[in-house]
């Protein structure tokens, strides 16, 4: 058994409802109990779908666990395929079904429907909902063009001279964090670069879009969590090359353009950036200064975390202090970035360590899921939501990607946004006592200092948490004293645990016992950047 | 106009069965957790059970939960692990971090039952192993037992056995269900000027303070979905009393009646002290009427608060009943409402969801009152919704909030009117 407060993922059941409801002719049929209906308020609610997942559920009950709930399966199946017509039937079971062992799959495929019924096997005990949706998406897309698969050795045709090269791009889904507008970016991106888009999927897509897979060129793997294995499928079944560098952050941005280069053979040295990519002078404008080596800590999906930590440091002058994900198939690609950035990765589905390790960093800023927001707001620190579990705040009404140009400039805004401006910082520091502009104020263009206070007192209630531990070590000899103590709260109170932490470090290690002013500065001398 | 005729046979009722569009009782730790402060709720299920607590609570509560979910891995159901030595774990891990905790409840899932974990003797063992600290209880949350608020139920029917005993000279007077703190002292201050003196609520804010029950109790219900804890505290000596639940004014008025008639309190009293309370609530409500009346109404099976929610709604809001589909229909502590109800109203109990859309569809109400996952799709079809777990999060009881209860409903309404867009 493991302890759950806040979950990071759903069950794998909730990864394949992800995939139906993106495509369009397709629907998934849950041999479920009541209550797991719950799922479509995610759907409806949380990304404000107007529309109810094509999703029908058995809804079992303790009185039919006696009776017969095969044949509700099949009554299920039955109706939902002569209510809706579908193109394609997925059915699934989730948790409690998986253990009553109904096979609702084996059902459906015995019951001779004239249109395809893929069955899926998603281990509830096992896997989480990113895998579930991996698994559905590369289940159907197997489903569909295994038969059409040219045997192997087969030559692939080459394009014709002249026409131009085209790409699917795989992986945005429903409940995605901004994938909707991560489409719109990256077909403006290719189109600018000479290259058509075949099929998206499976964000709009049908079953018959998803035979057309094949005609592409090349697949954009824009969010390896749900098709990493697709891709790898298509590459090795139809010899399509995948592209793997997502596109998020203007580094990024220059290496995607030349990966399709290489792969599409075509001539892309000449791509400027448009004149509407901003980040990078809005970086280089001196009023940014003030974000050089903010502290930031960064938790997310891996693809999501990965780009952000490089952004952060590449194309914001940010310093890494905590890098992590709760994708564990993906900890391969963060623990190589962690390194990058000389930070220990933090691999974890388990908030409450999330939360101790935040704690622990003394970030300026977090970069995070909607947890992490939760984190955040009780640590009194910034914060800004980089990958889904996104709540309802995270679907905005406008246009706003994170991939290509203008999702790098939403992004520069976004992570800029909560942090203090710089001018407002200097003051801060230097007119420490007063009144009205003090450190348990929140940034004045985000108002409601109200708001911000009780924030600021948890982060200092967790300096106070930390110094006893810090001086028990020593207890019995080291002391603060009365000006050394006060001193220390000049210090900004994102730092100050830090500060208190080193200084009796410092202390310690020369046997100092009472910590005076001196000691203070000679410790900032010391450990200073 | 014809004059309506209330009194509903319930051998009208249509019974229906098909995919339901409910919660499961899991959904009741969301606000059992805010009530009882000192209590702990763990469930015992998967990571669909830890997902849905966490959708249905919105991720809303900034402070650490009082809740959380042992998740049962592929090792647990191999047998590779010993359930109970698991549990043992993890109950001593969240002890260790919330030493304020006074009780922990075990909540039964459908996996933790299909399984049969034996949650009873857990709570047995593990309330010896913390004695004198942490009283363990258990109960069921299951979807393949109880739907959305039979939660509190299965969870209240924990306690009885609990409650003391109330000494046999004495009376009190029980209400049962989980109200917001503002209407319990509400009613309390009204009984006591009824003089009644002696009222207890179950659940009570904290599980130290577990009210007396015995043969001198009365018991009222101030939520409908409590059926099996009211059988209990019946079978350890309470007297059930017969009223409409309080909602509006005259729920309030029948539920307090039924009280003081119980406690030989003479009518004129009655009408003394609630006087001024009623007026009050009629003048606000007025306002609420005037734009209500005359609306069409639709409920969808969802919280079991629909029968009486429909009485208020169209005898004191003026509002037409197209339908009221409820869950389970509890006929015995439904009678009084039932009663009250128009006699031509189409009662529906159990849910064929497809079905009842189409109908939804076809009659076409002016406010349609349904869960979470509907809402919005029925608003993208031009319907004007209202979501029914507002209802259970809100203080909607007794007299002072009896236009707050009828605003729930217009606001939508309102809200329809205003929008230009």
């Amino acid at each position: 058994m493991q302890l759950t407060l806040w979950s990071y993922e759903g069950p794998p059941h909730i990864g394949a409802m992800r995939i139906v409801t993106s495509m369009t002719g397709v629907h998934l049929v849950l041999h479920a109990p009541q209550g797991d209906t719950y799922a479509d308020l995610l759907f409806t609610m949380i990304e404000r779908r107007s529309q109810r997942p094509p999703v029908s559920y058995t809804s079992f009950q303790a009185r039919e666990l006696g009776g017969d709930t095969a044949e509700l399966v099949k009554r299920t199946i039955q109706e939902t395929f002569d209510r809706c017509r579908p193109q394609l039937i997925l059915v699934g079971e989730s948790c409690t079904a998986e253990l009553i062992q109904d096979q609702p799959g084996a059902l459906a495929q015995g019951m001779e429907l004239p249109i395809p019924v893929l069955a899926l096997e998603l281990p509830a005990y096992t896997r989480k909902e990113n895998w579930g949706a991996s698994e559905t998406f590369y289940q159907l897309v197997r489903g569909l063009l295994k038969s059409r698969v040219p045997a192997p050795g087969t030559e692939r045709e080459l394009r014709h001279a002249g026409a131009r090269p085209l790409a699917n791009l795989l992986g945005p889904t429903a409940l995605g964090f901004r994938c909707r507008d991560d489409v719109v970016e990256i077909t403006r991106l290719l189109e600018s670069i000479g290259v058509g888009v075949n099929v998206v999927a499976p964000l709009g897509a049908s079953p018959q879009d998803v035979l057309r897979l094949p005609e592409a060129d090349f697949n954009v793997c824009l969010y390896p969590e749900i098709v990493d294995q697709t891709c790898d499928w298509l590459r090795r079944s139809f010899g399509q090359p995948t592209i793997k560098t997502v596109p998020i952050g203007i580094g990024a941005i220059h290496d995607f353009i030349a990966e399709i280069g290489r792969v599409a053979g075509i001539d892309v040295g000449t791509t400027a950036a448009p004149s509407s990519a901003r980040l990078a002078w809005h970086s280089r404008s001196v009023d940014s200064t003030y974000l050089t080596g903010k502290r930031v800590f960064i938790f997310g999906d891996a693809t999501h975390a990965v780009a952000a930590a490089r952004m952060a440091s590449e194309e914001l002058g940010f310093t890494v202090v905590g890098l992590g994900t709760y994708a564990r198939e993906f900890a391969r690609e963060v623990r190589e970035a962690a390194k990058r950035y000389g930070v220990e990765p933090l691999i974890t589905d388990d908030y409450l360590e999330v939360e101790a390790q935040v704690a622990q960093a003394h970030p300026e800023l977090v970069l995070g899921t909607q947890m992490e927001r939760h984190i955040a707001k009780r640590l009194g620190v910034p914060c800004a939501v980089i990958s889904a579990p996104a709540h309802v705040q995270d679907f905005p009404a406008r246009y706003a990607p994170q991939m290509g140009f203008e999702g790098a400039n939403v992004i520069f805004d976004t992570w800029v946004h909560p942090l203090m401006m710089g001018l407002e910082e200097h003051l801060i520091t230097m007119f420490r006592e007063d009144f009205e502009f003090h450190e348990g104020a929140a940034p004045s263009h985000l108002g409601g200092s109200k708001m911000a206070q009780p924030g600021a007192e948890s982060a200092l209630a967790i300096d106070d948490s930390i110094a006893p531990t810090a001086v028990e070590t020593d207890a019995a000899v080291m002391t603060w004293a009365v000006d050394a103590e006060q001193e220390l709260k000049k210090i900004p109170f994102f730092v100050r645990g830090k500060a208190r932490r080193n200084t009796e470090r410092f202390a310690q290690e020369r046997g100092i016992l009472t910590i005076t002013v001196e000691t203070l500065y000679d410790a900032k001398a010391h450990f200073g950047r | 106009m014809t004059t309506p005729v209330f009194g509903c046979d319930v051998a009208n009722v249509v019974y229906e069965r098909g995919q339901r569009q409910a919660f499961c009782g899991l959904a009741g730790i969301v606000w059992l957790h805010r009530k009882i402060q000192d209590a702990f709720f763990l469930v015992v299920g998967s990571r669909t059970c830890a997902h849905l607590l966490q959708s249905a609570a919105g991720v809303m509560i900034f402070a650490e939960p009082r809740f959380a979910t042992a998740i049962l891995q592929e090792r647990d159901l191999a047998g590779m692990a010993d359930c109970n030595q698991e549990l043992d774990r993890v109950v001593a891990e969240v002890l260790g971090r919330r030493p304020d905790i006074k009780s922990l409840f075990l909540v039964g899932s459908c996996p933790s039952e299909v399984i049969k974990l034996d949650l009873n003797k857990a709570a047995e063992r593990l309330s010896a192993q913390y004695q004198g600290r942490v009283q363990v209880f258990d109960y069921s949350g299951s979807g393949l037992d109880t739907t959305f608020t039979q939660g509190e139920d299965t969870c209240l029917l924990a306690l009885v056995p609990h409650l003391p005993a109330l000494p046999a000279t004495e009376r009190n007077l029980l209400i049962l269900g989980t109200l917001p703190d503002v209407v319990e002292d509400q009613f309390t201050r009204l009984f006591t000027e009824l003089g009644i003196n002696t009222v207890h609520f179950l659940p009570p804010r904290r599980i130290e303070a577990l009210p007396p029950v015995g043969a001198g109790t009365t018991l009222l219900l101030a939520q409908p979905f409590l059926g099996e804890t009211a059988r209990a505290l019946q079978k350890r000596g309470a007297t059930l009393l017969t009223a409409p639940f309080p909602f509006g004014v005259e729920g309030t008025l029948g539920w307090l009646r039924a009280a003081t008639e119980a406690w030989g309190i003479a009518a004129e009293r009655l009408d003394a002290v609630t006087a001024a309370p009623i007026a009050r609530a009629q003048q606000a409500l007025s306002r609420q009427r005037a734009l209500l009346s005359g609306k069409r109404i639709t409920f969808l099976p969802d919280s079991q608060l629909e029968i009486p929610l429909a009485r208020f709604l169209a005898r004191e809001c003026g509002m037409e009943l197209v339908e009221v589909a409820t869950p389970f229909l509890e006929r015995q502590l439904m009678a009084p409402e039932l009663a009250l109800l128009p006699a031509d109203v189409r009662l529906t109990e159990g849910q064929d969801l497809e079905a009842q859309l189409e109908r939804l569809r076809t009659d076409r109400p002016d406010l349609t009152v349904c869960g979470l996952g509907l809402a919005n799709p029925l608003e993208a079809e031009g319907l004007r919704t209202k979501w029914s777990i507002e209802l259970v999060f809100s203080p909607v009881h007794g007299f002072d909030q009896a236009a707050d209860l009828a605003e729930l409903f217009a606001r939508p309404l309102v809200r329809g009117a205003l929008l230009q867009v």
